[in-house]
């Protein structure tokens, strides 16, 4: 534990409780139709963005995960006001409203999406790796995915990708155990996702996705490995709270689970650490709170206040040379 | 001006390209030390090394994503399908990928990408190596799609391809790879988007694209003994679609037949028939004839799979019934 400093906990504890309250607020506007269609909510998993995101290094590693990408986006360092802006579809928002909940992005921040389709993200991350490696930036790429994904032949060929071509590739299974409402256990070979390095001759690890300072230990360790040519698979041990997305019912889990793995919480297990370490601080852990409330409360704001998109702007985004379009309507809108 | 063949017009493309841009690198199946399934990247490996001309596995969903995943963060990545049949194991990373990220991203990334390999029906494949599938790719908005049917045009539109800052599919037609024409020798682009008028005529424009260009050439011929003038366009690019250039002929002609030999549904032909059947509806003569290979997959069998596709006497009676010389059929 000496490797832990005050700051870096207090630090990691910030930018969970950022998540998790960011979250819930995504969720209350979700249930008042400010936000609409599919809204996948981070809680109870994290720990992982949050340890992940404190090794990394912006200037040259880069980031792509899945649909359930606010969480990340905000580890990442994206502004809570350009999320929230793109969950209400306003033109300030990260993607312009074009991409909402499932495609934040942040060129800046390295942000490479925010991915809709289970697992797709996986080769593409494999490709910004191989771009690393050909321009030698000494950068590393973290893609994340669930349970769900890893049973995507898109997983099993970019792993084998990754191992052939040495590619600085990290990849992290955030196994929250229900693949929407299927049992992972259910449709799953095996018990432990991370033998499935084995398959492709490379190291597989096994982490605790509820302990932030494992998920860090395990992240440090990963990324000089990648950094060197030698890609890792990581799968986080973790369990969302909330359902599959806003509108999922919950009728294959019972309250009680749900309520087991909230004892086992990411915050309140980082919290425990800190007061077993003597570094605990009632007045500075509500400063954060109040902060995370804050900042969320801001972002609400910025997305209420903030413009619709103007219709023409549904003709750009999509060409990055000349515009076309096949059969336009002629009707200017 | 050389003689160069179809495959050695591409080869030539991607060399000039190689050596001028550091970003470029080419991947796909068999690309490297076999020289390539069609021999498209003939001594590419030789002169270029094996960090950038890259043999994959045959894993055409990954390799394809790779690229794209390359292409967001500055790569210009060549991704050779050894044929757009296996490309439909790709059809995700092309279609929800390539062609989303930058409006999904808000216009934060572009993804310069080349898909490239060989389409449409080839000899004695049966049905699932005989396909033409441009429709697949045509349908979706963020990609641009050409497919040349001369060498020059190849090698042109290639570069093009290359240069361009979108992902841009290239269809190779299959059985053109050992045609030769006449390719300049000195360095030249042809623009994505632009058709070409490869014969003036003032009573019926024939349309199409690839393979087919070729027996719209002959059926071209075949109506001039008869005293028909018939107007050939090839399309060349398909997404974006030369509309004017198209318009405007048969705006002259008042005629029109489209050739396609992708099935009838849904097809560029289909929608370039609907095109010209809007557009030119006051200037039309007769409705739009338009001639695609039968509703059926693609028999082994010689006879049935020539009979299946557009022919040159397919066209030429096409071409009749659009002037009311005869009824083909009676």
């Amino acid at each position: 534990m000496s490797e832990w400093n005050a700051e870096l906990l207090w630090k990691l504890r910030a930018d969970m409780v950022l998540m998790r309250v960011f979250e819930e607020k995504a969720g209350q506007m979700y249930g008042l139709r400010k936000i609409g269609g599919f809204c996948h909510l981070y809680n109870g998993q994290e720990a992982i963005a949050a340890g992940f995101a404190s090794v990394m290094d912006y200037a040259k590693d880069y980031v792509l995960t899945g649909y359930r990408d606010h969480g990340h986006a905000l580890a990442a360092g994206m502004e809570p006001k350009a999320i929230m802006a793109e969950l209400y579809g306003k033109v300030t928002g990260c993607s312009r409203g074009k991409g909402g909940s499932m495609h934040m992005f942040d060129a800046q921040r390295h942000f490479l999406g925010g991915n809709g389709i289970v697992g797709a993200q996986i080769p593409v991350a494999a490709g910004v790796a191989f771009a690393q490696k050909y321009r030698k930036t000494g950068g590393a790429t973290v893609v994340y995915f669930g349970d769900g994904a890893i049973h995507q032949g898109a997983f099993h060929e970019a792993m084998n990708l990754a191992k052939i071509w040495k590619l600085p590739l990290v990849s992290v299974c955030e196994n929250n155990q229900w693949g929407m409402g299927t049992s992972w256990k259910r449709v799953s070979s095996v018990d432990d996702f991370s033998i499935m390095a084995t398959a492709y001759g490379m190291r597989g690890e096994l982490v605790d996705g509820m302990d932030v300072l494992e998920v860090r230990d395990a992240a440090l360790r990963a990324l000089a490995e990648a950094r060197e040519g030698h890609p890792v698979l990581i799968e986080a041990r973790t369990y969302r709270y909330k359902g599959h997305s806003m509108s999922d019912p919950q009728k294959y889990r019972t309250r009680d689970e749900v309520d087991e793995y909230k004892k086992q919480d990411p915050i309140l297990i980082l919290e425990t650490r800190m007061k077993e370490e003597k570094l605990w601080d009632n007045a500075k852990a509500e400063a954060q709170d109040r902060a995370a409330e804050e900042a969320t409360k801001e972002a609400v704001e910025f997305a209420e206040n903030s413009a619709e998109p103007a219709l023409h702007t549904l003709y750009e985004d999509i060409y990055a040379g000349e515009p076309f379009f096949m059969a336009p309507s002629g009707q200017p809108v | 001006m050389s003689q160069l063949s179809y495959r050695d017009a591409l080869n030539r493309a991607l060399d000039e390209e190689l050596a001028r841009d550091d970003a470029v690198v080419l991947m796909g199946e068999e690309v490297a030390e076999y020289d390539g399934a069609y021999k498209v990247s003939r001594g590419l490996l030789g002169k270029y090394g094996p960090e950038r001309i890259l043999d994959t596995p045959i894993t055409e969903l990954g390799f394809t994503g790779l690229g794209v995943g390359a292409a967001m963060v500055g790569l210009k990545p060549v991704v050779e399908w050894m044929t757009h049949n296996f490309a439909l194991l790709a059809l995700d990373q092309v279609v929800n990928e390539a062609a989303k990220t930058r409006h999904m991203s808000g216009g934060q990334f572009n993804v310069p990408i080349v898909f490239r390999g060989p389409n449409g029906p080839a000899e004695f494949l049966s049905s699932q190596h005989s396909q033409a599938l441009a429709s697949y790719w045509v349908h979706v908005p963020g990609i641009k799609v050409v497919a040349p049917a001369f060498p020059a045009d190849a090698y042109g539109l290639l570069k093009s391809a290359i240069r361009d800052p979108d992902p841009v599919v290239v269809l190779e037609a299959e059985m053109l790879y050992g045609f030769k024409g006449e390719v300049p020798d000195e360095e030249f682009l042809v623009p994505i988007g632009k058709a070409a008028i490869l014969r003036p005529g003032e009573n019926i424009t024939l349309i199409s694209f690839s393979k087919p260009v070729h027996l719209l050439l002959q059926a071209a011929a075949e109506l001039a003994k008869e005293g028909i003038e018939a107007e050939v366009i090839d399309l060349r690019s398909l997404r974006p679609l030369d509309e004017d250039t198209l318009m405007a002929s048969v705006a002259r002609t008042g005629r029109a037949v489209v050739v396609d030999e992708s099935w009838p549904a849904a097809s560029v032909g289909s929608y370039v028939a609907h095109r010209i059947a809007t557009e030119c509806f006051d200037l039309l003569d007769a409705p739009v004839e338009f001639v695609s290979s039968e509703d059926v997959p693609m028999p082994y069998n010689h006879a049935l799979e020539l009979a299946v596709q557009p022919s040159v006497q397919k066209i030429v009676n096409a071409a009749k019934k659009a002037l009311y010389l005869e009824n083909p059929h009676g």
